[in-house]
């Protein structure tokens, strides 16, 4: 298993678009915004915590099919299904790739974007705390969507079709605590809701993820 | 004899076809005079005039789309564990009438809150819940019109549908959380004395059952289209495999 996760991690590196591109589409997005709805300090830093959250969102969005589609279509995911360890380990371990080459810089990035944002000085600290809680959620939630649809010649879209509406529940809870921590409440309840959810993905959803698999496998 | 001789298509077709006119004129009725009491023989309400009378149309839709989710449900754990055709057929064709219910919901209610709310829309939990389960049933038709081998698409839909369920769930509580709402509580209950005047409430239990029983004649004629389809595509094939 570990050698899977230095295979998936060195082919991300190299293969060039891991860490950059989500990164990249997270900064433009954050660039944008302030474009859209104008340079007010007081606006933008009222809205920063939400629009990193869905821009982090976004950016984990865009890196989901790379998870399964191109060792779907070399053949190493039939080679995968056939080594000893069972399918769930398999996806459990591609979805924590996918989170070291685009959850965790996207969490590291948000405090830095903060300040394009004009985001208040605990926030930078909220951000960052709601984000590495909430990232592994959308990476294993992703893992699933992917391996629904990684058989499919143009899942591209459909993939985020499906995979948005699970993400709605994490986006809630992950933005509502970093708002309130932002403001100074006690943010402490939305913040043990979203690591529910995201201990409950990573228990859970390996085993539906598994099944969509070998149902494309067959 | 068991229910479960029923997953046989043909004896589902067979007792179907026998129980849809009855279910058909049984539905008609129900709805027919439950419409026409509701929306000519029911006075008008104190703070709402006129337009309280959409509640026939508009309670027992949204009560149908959340209900036909889980029919839906039911229906693709009978598939994943027991492998019945009819099962999942029945899950198919239950997601268009569902999303069709779904959309009939929001509208009535936009039209509704309007004149009552003064907004078409506003970020209530209610009208975001229903928001976010018309997002599901598009995921769901979605992926079923994807995929071109039938029973892999079976499996992965009703594989979306229990991991759906869950997160659909998650987000009605989610969005609890999130904004107060502007609906009333719980006006319907059987059991309490709080629900809203016999005046309404009767003719709106005739429209109630009157949806559900549309819902039932819709979904056995949908199924069994569906059924229909996957015999001629099976013949097809049969057809082709004869030529080569």
């Amino acid at each position: 298993m570990i050698a899977l996760l230095v295979r998936d991690l060195r082919l991300a590196m190299r293969a060039g678009g891991g860490f950059g591109l989500g990164l990249a589409f997270f900064l433009i997005v954050s660039t944008l915004v302030p474009f859209g709805v104008g340079p007010e300090a007081a606006i933008l830093s009222r809205i920063a915590p939400g629009i990193l959250w869905v821009g982090a969102l976004l950016a984990c969005l865009l890196s989901l099919d790379r998870i399964f589609q191109l060792d779907f279509e070399d053949g190493s995911l039939d080679l995968l299904a056939t080594a000893p360890i069972p399918m769930e380990g398999i996806v459990a371990v591609k979805a924590l790739a996918h989170w070291l080459v685009t959850g965790l810089p996207l969490t590291l990035a948000a405090p830095v974007l903060g300040t394009l944002m004009n985001l208040e000085s605990p926030g930078h600290y909220w951000i960052f705390i709601t984000l590495l809680i909430g990232t592994p959620a959308l990476s294993m939630i992703g893992a699933f969507g992917a391996a629904l649809t990684v058989g499919l010649k143009r899942g591209g879209l459909l993939l985020s079709l499906l995979v948005l509406p699970l993400y709605i529940p994490t986006l809630i809870f992950g933005a509502e605590a970093a708002t309130r921590g932002t403001a100074g409440l006690s943010a402490s309840t939305p913040l043990l809701m979203m690591a529910g959810i995201t201990a409950g993905s990573i228990a859970l959803l390996p085993f539906a993820a598994a099944a969509a698999l070998r149902v494309n496998l067959r | 004899m068991s229910l479960w001789e029923f997953a046989n298509p043909v004896k589902f077709m067979a007792l179907s076809g026998k129980v849809l006119p009855w279910v058909i004129g049984l539905c008609a009725v129900t709805l027919i005079p439950g419409m026409i009491w509701g929306f000519f023989f029911t006075p008008e309400a104190a703070n709402f005039g006129n337009s309280v009378k959409i509640i026939y149309i508009h309670v027992p839709s949204a009560m149908m789309a959340i209900n036909i989710w889980v029919m839906m449900l039911v229906t693709s754990l009978i598939w994943i564990v027991r492998r019945h055709h009819v099962s999942v057929r029945a899950s198919k064709a239950a997601a268009l009438i569902g999303v069709t219910m779904t959309v009939i919901a929001l509208i009535t209610g936009a039209i509704w809150g309007q004149p009552m709310w003064g907004t078409y829309w506003a970020w209530d939990p209610r009208l975001t819940s229903f928001l976010i389960l018309f997002l599901f049933y598009l995921g769901y038709m979605a992926l079923w019109a994807a995929i071109d081998n039938p029973d892999t698409a079976a499996d992965l839909t009703s594989v979306l549908c229990i991991v759906g369920s869950v997160f659909a769930v998650l987000s009605r509580y989610a969005v609890n959380f999130w904004n107060q709402g502007l609906h009333q509580g719980a006006s319907l209950s059987l059991d309490k004395e709080e629900h809203v005047s016999n005046v309404y409430y009767q003719p709106l239990l005739l429209c109630i059952a009157g949806f559900i029983l549309l819902f039932v004649a819709l979904v056995l004629i949908r199924t069994r289209t569906e059924l229909r389809l996957v015999r001629l595509h099976r013949l097809d094939v049969r057809e082709r495999m004869k030529d080569a």
